[in-house]
C-alpha cells in the first residue's frame, strides 16, 4: 500500500503550485484557478487522512464533500464578480483594477 | 435524537430563514417605490426573532446538538442576539440607500450572511466551522459588489472575494492537517487528542495556517489589506456590517477554537497573536492619521480596534474572554453608529471626505451630537461604551502579565484620539465656505432616525449601565472553561 506521506506530499505540492499561481498570475481567472488547486489539495489531504485512520467514522469524507460544495459556490460568485468587473473596466488583469488605493 | 434542545439551539437561524423567505416571496409583488419596505420587514422580523429567542430558546447548561455540530451555550446565544441586532440596524440603514435599498436581494443576502455568522458563533466542529464561515462570507462578497454600475463597488466586491477565497483556503488547509493529526473534527475531541501527544512544531504550523483565515475575518495586520479598499467601495451600510458583525463573528470563532481546541499550545499561539495585536494597533492607527476619506479612516480605525480586542484573547483567561465579548458589544454599537452617520450624510450630500463634514453641527445638530458620541466612544472616552470596553480588555492584559502589550495599546489609544478629534473638529469648529449651513440642512429619514437613535442610546448605556451586559459576557466566557 502506498504510504500516507506520499499523499500528503502530493497535497502539499499541489497546494504550493496553487499558491504560486495565486500570487504570481495577473489574470483574475488564473488566480481563481489557483484557489481551486489549493482546495483540491485540501481534499486530497482530507480523504487520505480518512482512508488511513478510522474508516468507519465519516468525518473526513463529509468534510471533503462540504469543501466541494463550498468551492463551487465560491467560484460561481467569483466568476459573477469577474464579469461585473469586466463590464465596467473591460479587463480581467488584476493589476489594472486599481481605483481604490490609499 | 431530536429533542426540544435541538430545536431551541437553531431557533434563531430558523426564524432568520423564515424572514428571508418572506422577503423573497413578498418583494416581487411590491411596486418599485414600495420595495424599500423589505427593510422594515427585515428589521422588524429580526427584532421579533430576538424577542422569541430570548423567551423560548435561552440556553441552560451547555449541550452539543445536531450530532455535535452546534454547541448550545450562553457565549453563542449572546453573540447571536448581538449579530441579529446589528443586522436589523443594517437593514434600516440600507433602506434609503439609492440602489441597494430597493432590491429584495440585498436584504436576503444580509440575512443569509447573518445565518452564517450565527452558526460561526455556536459551531463546535471543524466541518460546521468552515461551512458557517463561508456561509457568512459569500453573501458579503455579493453585497460588497452589489452596485454593478459603480466601478468602486464592483472592485470592492472583487477584491474582497480574492482575499477572502485565498485566506479561507489557507485556513482550510490548516483544518485538514488538524483533522489528520487528531483524527477528529469535534473541537473537544481534537483538544483531547492533542493533549495525548503531538509535536509542538506541527501544531505551531497548523495554528499559523488557521490564523491566516481568522486574521482576515477580523482584519488584523498583516491580513488587513482588503479592509480599506472594501469599506470604501462597498455600499456604506454593508461596510458598517462588515466592520462590526463580520469581525465579531471572526472573534467568536477565535475564542472557541483557540480556547477549546488549543489550550495545550497557549504558549505558542498567544505569542503569535500578541505580535499581530501590537502590529494591528500600531499600523492601523498610524495609517489612519493621513486619511482624507472618512470611510478609509474608519477602516483603519477598525483594524486598530481588532488589535485592542485581541489583547483579551491573548490574556487567555475568563476575564479575557468576557472582556472580548464586551468589547465586541460596545464596538458593534459604536461602529454601526459611525457608519450609519456617514451613510446618512453622504446620502444627502454625496460626499465622503473628512473636510466635507465642516459645519455639520449646524446643518443637523442631532447628527453632530451622535457623531460626537460615536467618535468619542471609538477613541475610548467616558461615559461611552468604548471606554469601559477598553478598561476591561487592558485589565485582562495586565492580569495575564502582558503589560508591554497594554502599554502599546494605551499609546495607540492616544494616537487614536488625535484623528477622531480631528474629524469632530470639522463637525463642530469649522463652517461651510459660505457660512449658510441653515440653508443646506442634512435631514434624516425615519429609518435613520430610529436606527441611529437606538445605536446612540446603546453606546451611552454600554458606557454607564454596563453591569448586565458584562454579566452576560461573563456568562458566555464561563462556557469556554
Amino acid at each position: 500500500m502506498v504510504p500516507l506521506s506520499w499523499y500528503l506530499i502530493l497535497a502539499a505540492l499541489l497546494f504550493s503550485i496553487g499558491l504560486f499561481g495565486v500570487l504570481a498570475r495577473r489574470n483574475i481567472i488564473a488566480i481563481l484557478l489557483g484557489v481551486e488547486l489549493m482546495l483540491n489539495a485540501v481534499n486530497i489531504n482530507l480523504v487520505s487522512f480518512w482512508r488511513y485512520s478510522d474508516v468507519f467514522s465519516m468525518g473526513g469524507q463529509v468534510f471533503s464533500i462540504i469543501v466541494f460544495a463550498v468551492a463551487a459556490a465560491e467560484v460561481s460568485v467569483g466568476l459573477a464578480l469577474v464579469i461585473s468587473v469586466y463590464r465596467r473596466r473591460n479587463t480581467v488583469i488584476a493589476d489594472e483594477v486599481d481605483m481604490l488605493k490609499w | 435524537m431530536f429533542t426540544t434542545e435541538t430545536f431551541a439551539s437553531i431557533l434563531p437561524e430558523i426564524l432568520i430563514l423564515t424572514i428571508g423567505l418572506l422577503v423573497l416571496i413578498i418583494e416581487p409583488f411590491w411596486k418599485d417605490e414600495q420595495k424599500r419596505n423589505a427593510g422594515w420587514l427585515t428589521a422588524g422580523g429580526l427584532l421579533i426573532a430576538v424577542a422569541i429567542s430570548l423567551l423560548f430558546a435561552r440556553p441552560g447548561a451547555p449541550v452539543e446538538t445536531l450530532g455535535g455540530m452546534i454547541r448550545f451555550d450562553w457565549l453563542g446565544f449572546f453573540l447571536k442576539m448581538l449579530f441579529m441586532f446589528a443586522a436589523a440596524a443594517t437593514a434600516l440603514l440600507m433602506m434609503d440607500h439609492e440602489q441597494a435599498g430597493k432590491r429584495g436581494e440585498s436584504y436576503l443576502m444580509l440575512l443569509a450572511s447573518l445565518i452564517g455568522m450565527n452558526l460561526m458563533a455556536s459551531s463546535a466542529d471543524l466541518v460546521m466551522l468552515y461551512l458557517s464561515i463561508e456561509t457568512a462570507s459569500i453573501p458579503l462578497y455579493i453585497l460588497s459588489g452589489f452596485l454593478v454600475n459603480d466601478e468602486r463597488s464592483t472592485e470592492a466586491g472583487f477584491k474582497y472575494l480574492l482575499y477572502g477565497a485565498i485566506s479561507s483556503t489557507v485556513m482550510l488547509y490548516g483544518f485538514s492537517l488538524l483533522f489528520g493529526f487528531s483524527g477528529a473534527t469535534d473541537l473537544y475531541e481534537i483538544a483531547a487528542a492533542l493533549t495525548s501527544g503531538g509535536t509542538p512544531l506541527l501544531a505551531f504550523g497548523v495554528v499559523t495556517l488557521i490564523v491566516v483565515g481568522l486574521g482576515f475575518k477580523i482584519s488584523a495586520v498583516p491580513f488587513h489589506f482588503w479592509a480599506p479598499d472594501v469599506y470604501q467601495g462597498a455600499p456604506t451600510p454593508v461596510a458598517g456590517y462588515l466592520s462590526t458583525a463580520s469581525k465579531a463573528a471572526g472573534f467568536a470563532v477565535i475564542l472557541r477554537l483557540f480556547f477549546i481546541a488549543f489550550p495545550e499550545f497557549s504558549q505558542s499561539w498567544t505569542v503569535i497573536l500578541a505580535v499581530f495585536a501590537a502590529a494591528s494597533m500600531t499600523v492601523g492607527n498610524l495609517l489612519a492619521l493621513p486619511q482624507t476619506n472618512i470611510k478609509r479612516l474608519l477602516a483603519y480605525s477598525s483594524i486598530s480596534h481588532a488589535g485592542y480586542a485581541l489583547i483579551g484573547v491573548i490574556a487567555f483567561s475568563q476575564l479575557g474572554a468576557a472582556s472580548v465579548v464586551f468589547y465586541l458589544t460596545a464596538y458593534i454599537a459604536t461602529n454601526l453608529l459611525a457608519f450609519g452617520i456617514v451613510m446618512a450624510f453622504s446620502r444627502i450630500t454625496g460626499l465622503e471626505e473628512i473636510t466635507d463634514y465642516a459645519g455639520l453641527s449646524r446643518r443637523n445638530p442631532l447628527l453632530g451630537l451622535m457623531m460626537l458620541a460615536a467618535f468619542l466612544s471609538l477613541a475610548g472616552m467616558p461615559p461611552f461604551g468604548g471606554f469601559v470596553a477598553k478598561v476591561f480588555v487592558f485589565a485582562a492584559g495586565v492580569q495575564a502579565n502582558y503589560t508591554w502589550l497594554v502599554v502599546v495599546g494605551i499609546i495607540n489609544s492616544i494616537i487614536g484620539v488625535y484623528y477622531y478629534l480631528n474629524v469632530l473638529k470639522f463637525v463642530y469648529l469649522y463652517r461651510l465656505p459660505g457660512e449658510d449651513e441653515e440653508k443646506r440642512p442634512v435631514p434624516l429619514t425615519q429609518p435613520y432616525m430610529i436606527a441611529l437613535a437606538v445605536l446612540a442610546l446603546g453606546v451611552i448605556i454600554l458606557g454607564t449601565l454596563f453591569g448586565p451586559f458584562y454579566a452576560w459576557s461573563n456568562a458566555g466566557a464561563l462556557n469556554l472553561f
